[in-house]
């Protein structure tokens, strides 16, 4: 696990009970400066109870969290003045127009009013949102409505940006709008940390952390955390892929087996030796096969094979 | 504390409102229904009440009382009895609501020592007829008693200053038509002013939490005491609106006289909205879902403000135990204040406790409504 030097979000030894059960349990990580670090796990892994805890609202049982150089445990006023949180559930009125919300959450930050008005163009430009700028928030589309918790959120140029599954939900122009303000956001120097739920996105990140059952299982970059594959993804492309599937489920060595559009995906332990029974084994149950291709894993193939791999060990 | 984030917040608070039909249908229609149900609909006024009469002397004095009754407007005569078994009987079977026992040395003692005493029994199963119906009888028994004192004087060519001997009630001395309504509108005043701040601002924090808009603004900068100020302000705003309106509905379209100043009732109904609105805060921040904070905020200032205020059911006929707890009903010393600003014209000074009692009170809810919002999720 690589912490970098200058770290901007600092989190150590982190607990968060609900009703005895761990939420989050003695979790640790560190994100520099500049960086998009992403926080993947399935529902329930604990990443909306982190960002709340980073956020400021909601007390950790213990542990340490550092923003900014501000102890966001012992201040987390003083916190939240640098940082911005979006939550998962959409947090703006619905009763208020596009402007209306932008200007109340820069008033709540006290940003001075002509700053506010020469930071609201391009935001809005930006986000393509400038024609809404009279609708009431509840009227929006999901993506807008987002964009326009991203805009409120950086109204008062945060030096952090929490940003809870931001696009969960959302078409996929507004996702690329979103995500180029990101690396724009990025490149300015702001540090954001976010959690998704969609494994393609995850790439996009400078480094992963995978959160499970509250505990942190890996944290790299992606390209190195596709290197923690375990075995080697093959592709075998087939006109009757279920009768593949069935075939091969059972064979030593081979796991995570998945239909795909034209054919089946499977993990194999050994390539050299597990490719040869593979197709001894289709060929004397007289399945038809094709071609068999070795795979570059996603980094959702990824991380249902660490999970499984991880479930078997236990 | 900054006064941009208070006003932040009241300006979002008031489109809010302004946008939400429900809040600005209990803003601005509700007083107005109020006053028109409880202006219309709870008259206290009684007319035609039944009376008996067992009149033992049967002299002219007596029959001249008693013509005074046929003639009042508040009574019909309906029997006339000559022992006091029939009187029960009477009274038992409900024939009547009051008989008026004239006694055998009625005239007698008049001439004698200048005054006489004439008996009401009344039937009190309905404490609040009953109390109407004694009032009536001591206004009618204390005309016809200067009357006969000035007659009196005048044959024996005193002086005509008369000391009236009826020991009305108060609200005789202050209502002089005895007109119930004039009673109760200053006290529909409390009601609105409950009823609206109570259920306008029990919403205000809750609906955030149920919005799910309240985790976002918990996680700027700004403070609870802001959050609470800029909150309540356009509610206050709202309260004060309404008590004006509901004080020109109540001199103008009512014709209930208002004897005091408006600083006096500004300052009390003041005082008063601070205490109804805390206390709808408190509420929001305790319970999350809107329509139980609605429930539970009628219920903690609308229900003693309708019962144990005094506002139409008196005080002073309730049973002890529960006089005692009026006591604690804030709404008790605003409806005091209301009644005596409207009828008696008692400014600061007549009204010194009851004023201190809701200057304390209001402190209190100030203060626990102040520390009540804690700025985190649990
Ligand atoms: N306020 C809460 N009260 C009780 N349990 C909670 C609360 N918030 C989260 N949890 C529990 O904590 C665990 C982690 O939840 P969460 O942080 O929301 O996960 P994620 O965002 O990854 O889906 C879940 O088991 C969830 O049920
Ligand atoms: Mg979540």
């Amino acid at each position: 696990m690589s912490a970098p030097a200058a770290a901007q979000i600092e989190v150590a030894g982190l607990v968060k009970r609900f009703a005895g059960v761990a939420a989050v349990a003695d979790l640790e990580f560190a994100v520099a400066a500049g960086e998009i670090f992403g926080l993947v796990g399935p529902d329930g892994a604990g990443k909306t109870t982190v960002m709340r805890m980073l956020a400021g609202v909601m007390p950790p049982e213990s542990g340490r969290i550092v923003i900014d150089g501000i102890d966001v445990i012992a201040d987390p006023e003083r916190a939240k003045q640098h940082l911005s949180y979006m939550p998962q559930r959409f947090g703006l009125y619905e009763d208020l127009t596009v402007d209306e919300n932008i200007r109340f959450y820069a008033d709540l930050f006290e940003i001075p009013r002509r700053l506010r008005d020469e930071r609201i163009g391009p935001l809005l430009a930006a986000s393509n949102m400038a024609p809404f700028r009279r609708r009431l928030a509840g009227q929006l589309s999901g993506g807008m409505k987002q964009k326009l918790g991203l805009i409120c959120a950086l109204i008062h140029t945060p030096r952090i940006l929490l940003l809870d599954e931001p696009t969960t939900g959302v078409d996929p122009v507004s996702r690329r709008d979103f995500w180029r303000i990101l690396y724009s956001l990025r490149e300015s120097g702001v540090t954001i940390l976010i959690s998704t739920a969609y494994l393609d996105e995850a790439e996009r990140c400078t480094r992963l952390a995978l959160l499970h059952q509250g505990r942190l299982k890996y944290c790299d970059t992606p390209r190195r955390l596709k290197q923690l594959m375990p075995g080697v993804l093959l592709t075998i492309a087939s006109p009757d892929a279920r009768a593949v599937r069935d075939t091969i489920a059972g064979l030593e060595g081979v796991s995570g087996v998945l239909l795909v559009g034209d054919g089946v995906r499977a993990v194999v332990d050994d390539e050299a030796r597990r490719l040869p029974e593979l197709r001894r084994a289709l060929a004397s149950a007289g399945v038809p096969f094709g071609a068999v291709a070795r795979t570059e894993p996603t980094i959702e193939d990824l991380f249902v094979a660490l999970l499984r791999q991880d479930e078997e060990a236990a | 504390m900054r006064v941009r984030r208070i006003k932040a917040i009241a300006v979002k608070e008031v489109l809010q409102v302004w946008r939400d039909p429900i809040s600005l249908m209990i803003a601005l229609l509700m007083p107005f229904m109020q006053m028109i149900l409880l202006g219309y609909g709870i008259s206290l006024d009684v007319k035609h009440l039944p009376v008996c009469v067992f009149d033992r002397e049967a002299s002219q004095l007596s029959r001249d009382l008693i013509k005074r009754f046929q003639a009042s407007e508040y009574f019909s005569l309906v029997a006339g009895f000559d022992n006091y078994r029939d009187v029960t009987r009477a009274l038992d079977r409900g024939e009547c609501q009051l008989v008026l026992v004239i006694p055998i040395d009625f005239t007698e003692r008049l001439s004698d020592t200048g005054t006489s005493a004439v008996q009401a029994v009344v039937d009190a199963t309905d404490t609040n007829t009953a109390n109407i119906a004694i009032g009536y009888a001591e206004a009618v028994v204390g005309g016809f008693s200067s009357d006969v004192q000035v007659e009196a004087s005048a044959m024996k060519g005193g002086a005509t200053d008369v000391v009236q001997p009826v020991d009305a009630q108060s609200r005789v001395w202050f209502n002089e038509n005895l007109e119930s309504r004039n009673f109760i509108i200053p006290g529909v005043v409390a009601l609105v002013m409950a009823l609206v701040g109570a259920q306008l601002t029990s919403l205000t924090i809750s609906r955030e939490w149920e919005r799910g808009t309240m985790e976002l603004l918990v996680s700027t900068p700004v403070t609870p005491m802001e959050l609470m100020l800029g909150k309540l302000a356009p509610y206050f705003v709202i309260g004060l609106l309404d008590a004006v309106f509901c004080l020109a509905f109540s001199v103008y379209w009512f014709t209930v006289p208002f004897r005091g100043t408006l600083v006096t009732l500004f300052f009390t109904t003041s005082l008063f909205l601070i205490v109804v609105l805390g206390i709808g805060y408190l509420i929001s921040t305790a319970i999350r879902d809107q329509v139980g904070a609605a429930q539970i905020g009628l219920l903690v200032t609308l229900l003693p403000t309708t019962l144990l205020s005094g506002y139409a059911f008196p005080i002073d006929q309730m049973p002890l135990p529960v006089q005692a707890i009026t006591y604690v009903v804030f709404a008790r010393y605003y409806v005091t204040i209301l009644k005596a600003v409207f009828l008696k014209g008692s400014g600061f000074l007549d009204l010194g406790a009851p004023i201190l009692a809701m200057i304390v009170y209001a402190g209190v809810i100030a203060y626990l409504a102040a520390r009540a919002f804690r700025k985190q999720l649990d």
